[in-house]
């Protein structure tokens, strides 16, 4: 069985240092990955999306609506605009994080910020996770997307993969110390 | 060896690495441009490599370096293709010295593009073979192929790659570097000098060789029958349609996954089609497998019938058009909608100062835009122009639209803006035209110092080059007053200036003949600037702020608007550069820089 993750953000979030930091964690834990994403015209404050598939095998990397085993959305209303991905039964984690866009600053749209009480009506798993609060605390909100991924790959149960070492390999010297403090808040939240 | 999880751009340039290539040459363009960033970052001792002004010339440069006698690369976006073709369709008939590859990114779906053309149509128009990559692992080892392939039928390579194909990313094993001498150059006009009297004679022998290429196909590793017994369906497909293709139907039909897509081994497709009574061609863009098989003869094909030539595919699209619609589960969220989030010119943007200050004088001009960042300035509040087709036609299309205006009594001038790259790419030519036909219209150059839209590739203009070297910055002002443009008729500034600003819009206005604006400001998120603006930003004072929302309209990301306290407000300080742009428009001295 392959599962499927979508990662969901704003421009300058991470998600795409996430999603490959993720990727190369499956590989040493011996899966077969591929990953997805779309450059463009999504890196001037759009959406961005990247998708993230694992298993024995992999044939296709996109993920189609009503396939995603887990959505993981640093922002609040991403989490929102990727649930038709969501499958049956399906998690969503996200950040209770904020960023309005373009159409809300200037008033011509509005912003729901009740977004995730609404989604927690119908939908049965959403785990609510304070990454850049949580981020900023540990003194750099730019590692939102480390406690992210460690609040992932708690829930996926790939807790026996060493995250620490790829975490090392990832970063430059000085940051390390602060992502890898990052993953511990992130895998230690409930 | 090791393995790594690499895009399929990232494996072409790997595959370049080990394939013993000497030279790379391309222009930027998604999803292609990565291909040349990781040749340039990662093999600059092994593989000079450059970003040309243009594909076109980035495409003679390759077949310089083959004709030299060195392996070469040159890479573009589908519609870069376009303006390679010219050399392409004549490097068919030379054929190579040392081996040839053009990649073409192709983009279904136009996640990044103004069109989505399909490029496997080129390779039978300009006589080339073809190649086309599943996944990161067939880029690294077809582009080796591809190398065999080019210096044993005398041919250049088009290698085909999708979005998907070059942005995904998979399991790649690498391997080591064949070092391969550069051969020896030598002078053969008959080969080379595409006079009439040489090129009918090459003509026949590409047609020839083109044979013996498809011969070569029948056998070709690059092609695979994965045969299963049992079924009456056999399924033809190539690129990331296999993909789909497996995921769908698994091992419960034959597939013909073809990797040399052109020529088409006929006998290959013939042997294959014969032994099924279903016979299903899944292909993105156009039915390019599929016609091939109906001048077979081979009736019992579906293919365009079901499945779309728009867009691009994923597995449920296969699924669907082919085994029929199945409702997909979704949740339900009541009362709440994702407001929409549309890319928009960075806080801090050079180019909201120009269109701002156009905004304000909108009625005198009709305004013909560009591909660039810029390009973001069509959406309101800023309107910042009426038409955007393709590279260089900002400029060039001036020259028709103002007899156009003029012709109807339109009292509007035409002014077209590009940026930096994009002048170098083809707005010169264009500007050339525009002053050798005195055409009354104004060039605007939004010279941000980078080629910003794809991602901060160096260009002509910049002080390095692709490998980091130093380069000579080649001076737009120089290269304009060298058309002849006059002090009278050239206004250059910072675009955030907007006094500035209006001045040389009323100017250009005034102004007979030709009339060029050059606004310099450099891109925010160049690293150096955006290092040097690091914790400036600026502040609203909501004692001052009387809720006109006149600094709204200059559309910054930075700035936002509470409807309740009916007062402006800076909602994002980190990317705030405290450009000034917003306190400008401000008459009530509400808006300072911070620290200040
Ligand atoms: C023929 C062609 N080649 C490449 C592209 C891809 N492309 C779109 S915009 C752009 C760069 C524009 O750079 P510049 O003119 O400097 O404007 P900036 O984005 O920096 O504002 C490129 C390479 C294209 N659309 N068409």
């Amino acid at each position: 069985m392959t599962k499927s993750i979508i990662l969901v953000g704003v421009g300058g979030q991470g998600t795409i240092t996430t999603s490959s930091i993720l990727a190369r964690g499956l590989i040493a834990g011996g899966k077969d990955v591929k990953m997805s994403e779309i450059h463009g015209m999504s890196q001037r404050g759009g959406t961005v999306v990247t998708q993230v598939k694992y298993g024995e095998k992999v044939y296709s990397p996109i993920i189609g609506e009503g396939e995603a085993d887990l959505i993981v959305s640093f922002e609040k209303v991403e989490a929102l605009r990727a649930l038709p991905y969501l499958k049956e039964g399906g998690t969503v984690v996200t950040d209770i994080r904020e960023i309005f866009p373009m159409p809300v600053l200037t008033g011509a749209a509005a912003y729901p910020g009740d977004a995730i009480e609404q989604m927690q009506k119908s939908v049965p798993n959403v785990i609510v996770v304070r990454a850049a609060e949580l981020a900023q605390q540990l003194g750099n909100v730019k590692a939102q997307n480390i406690v992210l991924l460690g609040a992932l790959v708690k829930q996926l149960g790939l807790m026996e993969i060493d995250w620490r070492s790829i975490i090392r390999d990832s970063f430059p010297e000085k940051l390390v110390d602060l992502n890898l403090k990052a993953f511990e808040a992130g895998t230690s939240m409930e | 060896m090791s393995k790594q999880i690499m895009s399929g751009n990232e494996a072409v340039a790997r595959g370049c690495y080990e394939a013993g290539v000497h030279f790379a040459a391309a222009y930027p363009g998604t999803p292609s441009t990565e291909i040349l960033e990781n040749i340039g970052g990662l093999y600059k001792e092994e593989i000079y490599s450059e970003w040309a002004p243009n594909e076109k010339v980035a495409a003679e440069a390759a077949l310089g370096a083959s004709i030299g006698g060195m392996r070469a690369i040159c890479t573009f976006k589908h519609v870069g293709m376009n303006v390679a073709a010219d050399p392409i369709f004549t490097a068919g008939y030379c054929g190579v010295n040392a081996g040839l590859v053009y990649v073409t990114a192709d983009d279904p779906a136009c996640h990044s593009s103004q069109n989505e053309q399909d490029n496997r149509l080129y390779a039978p128009h300009a006589k080339l073979a073809m190649v086309e990559p599943s996944d990161s692992q067939e880029c690294k080892d077809f582009i080796k192929k591809a190398y065999e392939i080019s210096e044993q039928f005398d041919i250049p390579v088009l290698f085909r790659m999708t979005t998907r194909v070059c942005h995904s990313k998979s399991v790649v094993e690498l391997g080591e570097r064949s070092e391969v001498p550069v051969k020896k150059y030598e002078r053969r006009p008959e080969k080379y000098s595409m006079l009439p009297v040489n090129a009918r004679k090459r003509h026949v022998i590409r047609e020839a060789l083109l044979q013996d290429l498809e011969e070569y196909a029948y056998t070709s590793e690059l092609n695979r029958v994965e045969k299963v017994e049992g079924t009456d369906t056999g399924v033809i497909t190539s690129g990331i349609s296999y993909q789909y293709v497996k995921d769908v139907f698994g091992d419960s039909v034959s597939v013909l996954k073809m990797g040399l897509t052109h020529p088409l081994s006929r006998r290959l497709l013939q042997e294959f089609a014969s032994g099924y009574k279903h016979l299903i061609v899944v292909e993105e863009g156009e039915p390019y497998l599929e016609n091939a098989l109906k001048i077979l003869g081979f009736t019992n094909v579906t293919g365009k019938d079901k499945l779309t030539i728009q867009g691009e595919f994923n597995t449920r699209v296969v699924r669907d058009s082919l085994l029929g619609k199945q409702e997909v589960f979704s949740y339900q969220v009541e009362g709440v909608q994702a407001p929409p989030r549309p890319p928009v010119l960075c806080a801090g943007c050079p180019h909201r100062g120009f269109y701002y200050a156009l905004s304000r004088q909108s009625d005198k001009f009709v305004s013909s835009g560009d591909i660039g960042c810029y390009a973001l300035a069509v959406n309101p509040p800023l309107n910042g122009f009426d038409t955007c087709i393709c590279m260089g036609a900002g400029f060039s299309s001036l020259v028709g639209l103002s007899r156009a205006l003029k012709a109807q009594g339109d009292t509007r001038k035409a002014i077209g803006e590009l940026g930096d790259s994009t002048f170098f790419h083809s707005g010169l030519t264009s500007l050339i035209d525009i002053v050798a036909s005195q055409t009354n219209a104004v060039a605007v150059i939004l010279d941000n110092s980078i080629t910003a839209m794809t991602g901060h590739q160096e260009n002509p203009g910049t002080v390095r080059n692709l490998m980091g070297y130093e380069s000579p910055a080649i001076s737009i002002e120089a290269l304009v007053r060298a058309l002849g443009i006059d002090d009278d008729h050239l206004r250059i500034f910072d675009p955030i200036d907007q006094e500035a600003a209006k001045e040389a819009l009323e100017a250009a206005y005034q102004a007979e003949g030709p009339f060029v604006i050059i606004t310099k400001r450099p891109c925010a998120l160049i690293k150096e600037v955006a290092r040097a603006n690091a914790g400036k930003h600026v502040q609203i004072d909501p004692d001052k702020c009387v809720g006109c929302k006149q600094c709204m309209k200059v559309a910054c990301p930075s700035l936002a608007f509470d409807s309740e306290a009916k007062k402006a407000y800076v909602a994002d300080t980190a990317n705030c550069n405290q450009c000034g742009l917003c306190l400008q428009q401000c008459k009530f001295g509400a808006i300072g820089k911070a620290g200040e």
